[in-house]
């Protein structure tokens, strides 16, 4: 069992999580991720790893809540444990010979890009950190940012903290200001890692992107992570999760990011009325 | 006095009307009197021809003897001094084209039940020993055992009795591999395949799950740093294979290998799992593929309310699955669009599945399997209607091994290449089962884990 160490509300809706998994702790890198289960009928879900303890032997993911097995997630406590917790999956993320580079997270993602901008940062490289959300009450580790990057950029969708900016525009003013990347480094929401690459492309600039699909064994088995890059088959479990923006078809990853949207709203549901009772 | 019955016992079965609104099991087994009845068919060939069919070598005329003398623990002796997995291999076994292909009472009528009394001589077992097991004497030597399907956990119960210290690492959070995630409940259930597990933690195999060698550990750490001094791979299969063809990554386009793993191993049908899956009452259901694994598909689709087809583009003849998996599929309303392919899938405006432009075959000359090659007949395109389509085209091996550990020679098709003993092209390292030959059977996997069994012996202890 994996035994919950440390828990801390971000937002309302992200938490912060560390887990003891002394074996996930020692091989993590950058952009792997975990696949965890709350419960005996609890579902696989993955989660990126934010960051890791080789030496404490914990693993710290956040999440947001966005359905039924988030829900569940969050009822767990410091001491309680999780049923299951398997890592690192997944290809880490390739930092080598980076000299300069801008990073680039929003919302939930932001707490993936952090241990890429970090691993650079450490190994040197000159790192612009651009993050975005969508309003004041949502920007999360502002401080960890800080120390994880050359320069930071924060925007607000509404304004209401740093600029009144998405990230898009943001990474246009800083490639237009003459930051000459060697790679552009993207995780977030589906349209937003869209917008990004399509920003990059007609700068022919090398632009990576981290996909988190669907995903049932996460080990190279179901083939439901399937996307479509380059026009060829490749599956985020093994193949990635990061792949070149500019081949990923966006599009259809967002349909098939979908597929489940109508049970997950049922059970999110289901999952608030019974809280609701429990607190009656 | 031999029973020269021209027909095998028949098996009692769930009736199909019934059975196609449930999970549970199908065949419910022989009992002592049919056992009886059936096992007096045998006539104990001298040359038992039946043996020869059997990939691990079970005495088959052996254990029937002592069937027919009522004496089922000692039936179930001598099956198991071959079969680590007997309550299994009676249920999965492709018995009509391995052990019963030979049974001389095959040529005229029906061949000895040797599957159906494998199945009850190990149920009988199961219900009437509560005798511990023996822990063997340990020898001193460390084993890991990488997958716990059926060669992972048959090279672990070989060894273990040996008086090995086994370890079995298992990536997903259950033990059982192909046996838990893949074949449904209905035709294997998990109380059976969670007995095997027990009965070799009872021989002091220990099972740790969550680990993805590959990943968690490499090989080379189990070796150097944990002190194995033999790995067996059995991974089993890996990625599924798709078609390529326009529309295949439409909503409602899955692989096998999902679609089931989302049934068996989360239990995706029962209500108090978290896992989804698609609604399928009323929806029309298409399996493309003609294996055991399409069959477990269709019927489990079927059992979640669909309105099923199989498209294979061979004949009846050439399906690949068990021949009673088939007829238990159509007894249970399952449509076989036989001759038919697929060429591409269509969706709505949310990309949503909702029909598979397929087309019309004609077996031609042999080709390389020695099967006839299914050809197009030109202008026979037709439209079926789909709100789900499932692929079961097979696997490719899982990469993640050959991708982490050095000097592991692997085939043109991934699949790692063993000498007759099992060995791996790196020294101390072994591996069967679909890891090795890319989807296979249950038995072949357990014929796999064996021979290695024996290649570790031989190596460690010497000849």
């Amino acid at each position: 069992m994996y035994r919950i160490v440390e828990k801390t509300s971000l937002t309302p809706t992200l938490t912060r999580l560390t887990v003891e998994a002394p074996f996930v702790a020692r091989k993590a890198q950058p952009g792997q991720f975990i696949i965890l289960r709350v419960d005996e009928m609890g579902e696989r879900i993955p989660i990126t790893i934010h960051d890791y303890d080789r030496e404490k032997g914990t693993v710290t993911i956040i999440y947001q809540i966005v359905g039924a097995t988030t829900l569940k997630l969050e009822q767990k406590q410091v001491g309680d444990c999780l049923q299951d917790f398997v890592g690192p999956l997944g290809k880490a993320t390739e930092t080598e010979g980076i000299k300069r580079v801008a990073v680039v997270g929003g919302g939930v993602g932001t707490a993936i890009a952090f241990p890429v901008a970090k691993r650079l940062h450490e190994e040197g490289a000159e790192v612009d950190l651009i993050v975005g959300f969508r309003n004041k009450d949502v920007v999360i580790l502002e401080d960890e940012f800080r120390n994880a990057c050359t320069n930071l950029y924060i925007g607000t969708d509404d304004g209401s903290y740093g600029r009144k900016a998405l990230v898009t525009e943001l990474l246009k003013e800083c490639i237009d200001g003459g930051a000459e990347y060697d790679e552009v480094f993207c995780v977030g929401p589906l349209k937003m890692m869209k917008f990004v690459s399509e920003v990059t492309r007609p700068y022919g600039l090398k632009t990576i992107v981290s996909m988190s699909p669907i995903m049932v064994d996460g080990t190279g088995m179901c083939g439901g992570c399937r996307l479509t890059v380059g026009g060829e088959t490749r599956f985020a479990c093994v193949d990635g999760p990061d792949f070149d923006g500019h081949l990923v078809d966006f599009d259809e990853a967002i349909r098939r990011g979908g597929q489940y949207g109508e049970f997950e709203r049922h059970a999110y549901e289901a999952g608030c009325n019974l809280l609701k009772k429990e607190v009656k | 006095m031999p029973n020269m019955s021209l027909k095998k016992n028949e098996m009692p079965t769930q009736s199909a009307e019934l059975r196609q609104k449930n999970f549970e099991e199908v065949a419910l087994g022989y009992t002592e009197a049919q056992a009886l009845d059936e096992a007096l068919r045998c006539l104990n060939c001298k040359n038992s021809p039946c043996v020869q069919g059997c990939p691990v070598g079970v005495h088959i005329p052996q254990f029937i003897a002592k069937v027919a003398e009522g004496d089922f623990e000692a039936a179930y002796q001598i099956i198991s001094q071959d079969s680590s997995l007997p309550a299994v291999c009676g249920r999965v076994c492709p018995q009509e084209s391995q052990c019963e292909s030979k049974c001389v009472r095959g040529i005229k009528g029906e061949s000895v039940g040797i599957g159906r009394l494998e199945r009850f001589v190990a149920d009988w077992h199961n219900e009437h020993t509560t005798a511990p097991a023996q822990k063997p004497e340990p020898n001193g030597h460390k084993v890991a055992v990488v997958g716990s399907g059926p060669s992972g956990l048959t090279c672990a119960g070989d060894l273990a009795r040996k008086g090995y210290d086994v370890t079995v690492f298992e990536a997903l959070h259950l033990a059982g591999g192909v046996l838990v995630y893949g074949i449904p409940e209905f035709r294997l259930p998990k109380r059976i395949v969670q007995k095997e597990v027990d009965g070799l933690k009872a021989l002091g195999v220990k099972i740790e799950t969550n680990m993805v060698i590959g990943k968690v550990l490499s090989i080379d750490e189990l070796m150097e740093e944990y002190g194995f001094e033999a790995v067996f791979i059995g991974s089993g299969a890996g990625l599924p294979m798709f078609m390529h063809i326009p529309g295949e990554n439409l909503r409602g386009v899955c692989s096998a290998n999902e679609f089931l793993t989302r049934i068996n191993l989360m239990k995706a049908y029962l209500p108090e799992s978290d896992t989804p899956i698609q609604d399928l009452k009323g929806k029309n259901v298409a399996v493309v593929g003609g294996g055991n694994v399409a069959m477990d598909a269709a019927r489990c689709a079927r059992r979640l309310g669909g309105e099923v087809s199989i498209v294979y583009r061979r004949g009846m003849e050439e399906l690949p699955a068990r021949a009673e998996e088939v007829e238990h599929a159509q007894e249970e309303g399952i449509v076989f669009r036989t001759l038919t392919n697929p060429i591409s899938i269509s969706g709505d405006a949310d990309g949503n599945a909702t029909s598979m432009t397929c087309i019309r075959m004609e077996l031609g000359e042999p080709d390389a399997s020695g099967r006839r090659r299914p050809v197009e007949v030109a202008g026979s395109e037709h439209e079926l209607p789909v709100d789900c389509v499932i692929m079961a085209l097979g696997t490719t091996p899982n990469p993640l091994i050959k991708s982490t550990t050095e000097g592991l020679e692997v085939n043109r098709k991934g699949g790692i290449v063993v000498t007759e003993d099992g060995l791996t092209s790196r020294a101390g390292v072994y591996a069967g089962g679909d890891a090795v030959t890319g989807a296979a059977t249950v038995i072949l996997a357990m014929g796999a884990g064996k021979t290695a069994a024996k290649g570790i012996d031989k190596a460690i202890m010497g000849e």
